[in-house]
């Protein structure tokens, strides 16, 4: 309660009843739900890419600037030449991300998937798994630990200080950041959202004080907006970041 | 007469302001940097635009592990 407000728990903004079996283990709710539809555009995303017209068309042409995109502004800036072999990884990481964020601004489901932790843990843990097979598979378990804990350079005493912190950042701290930033800033956008979309609420009345209904009705035009910009982002985030780590693993320049 | 209870959403909400305040200066600091760099190098701007962004999800983490720890006090 807030100045006579009745704000909704969290609880209330982000867990759903199921609509489907309710109570059993494979319990459908709207959360699963976004899940299998953003699977489902992605999957229908590489197949439109995957045609062999040569003049592309319409759905073709969008899927192939987006494909291009991803080499162009994430792979090639993070991996470099030859990581040509990453982008399917990071385009299928963004676009997954792009549309279980998206939901949040579309009626009817109005949920970022990313806003329950689930989602960018598996996703994160994925990222973490990807980016330490590729640098073990690259130079070999000892030489990649030797590289990453022990970097080259560095007066030998010192190593007693740069080895712990290095453990740190490398191994515990990339997975653990890289699903907080995703999952805080999807619940922020979610909870704004519902801020402004109860107070516009609680101003539809006939009382005087309705006069200031269109100052939460804008600001909530607005976030909407501003959230389409923050789902891109975030996904821009996710997929570049993944790009460095898996770059940095596979690098012999340490 | 006391103002305000003192509760603890209250002191989460008010750890989580103050957090804010490194990541604020942080990323205005950084992006008007970049816009500087872009301005005066538009030829580069692709690539500070990429470094622009690595940096500030760098930065930002920050303010939103203090957004978590806010629920994780406080709600």
């Amino acid at each position: 309660m807030i100045l006579g407000l009745e704000f909704p728990p969290l609880s209330h903004i982000v867990d759903w009843p199921g609509l489907v079996g309710e109570g059993e283990w494979w319990e459908i709710n709207k959360v699963v739900l976004i899940y299998g539809f953003a699977v489902m555009f992605t999957f229908l995303l590489f197949w439109l890419g995957n045609k062999k017209q040569m003049v592309p068309t319409g759905a073709q042409n969008l899927a192939e600037v987006s494909i291009e995109f991803i080499e162009e502004q994430v792979v090639l800036p993070t991996i470099g030449a030859g990581g040509e072999k990453w982008t399917p990884y990071l385009t299928s990481l963004f676009f997954f991300i792009f549309f279980t964020n998206i939901f949040e601004v579309i009626p009817i489901f109005q949920m970022p998937a990313n806003a329950r932790i689930a989602l960018p843990m598996f996703l994160a843990l994925l990222t973490y798994v990807m980016f330490n097979g590729a640098g073990i598979k690259e130079h070999g378990l000892f030489r990649y630990l030797k590289l990453n804990l022990f970097p080259p350079g560095v007066p030998v005493g010192l190593y007693i200080l740069v080895t712990p912190i290095e453990f740190v950042s490398t191994f515990l701290v990339r997975p653990f950041s890289l699903m907080v930033r995703l999952f805080a800033n999807m619940l922020a956008g979610h909870i704004l959202l519902v801020t402004f979309a109860v107070l516009s609420a609680a101003l539809w009345t006939t009382e005087w004080y309705a006069i200031f209904l269109p100052l939460p009705a804008f600001a909530m035009v607005f976030f909407t907006a501003f959230e389409v910009m923050v789902s891109f982002l975030q996904a821009y985030v996710f997929a570049l970041l993944s790009g460095v780590y898996i770059g940095m693993a596979i690098s012999h320049e340490h | 007469m006391l103002l305000a209870e003192i509760t603890d959403t209250g002191l989460a909400a008010l750890t989580y302001g103050l957090g804010a305040i490194g990541p604020g200066i942080g990323i205005g600091y950084l992006v008007g940097q970049s816009v500087q760099a872009m301005a005066r190098q538009p030829e580069a701007a692709g690539m500070v635009r990429t470094t622009m962004f690595l940096g500030i999800a760098f930065v930002e983490a920050l303010a939103l592990i203090g957004f978590v720890v806010f629920f994780l006090g406080g709600a």
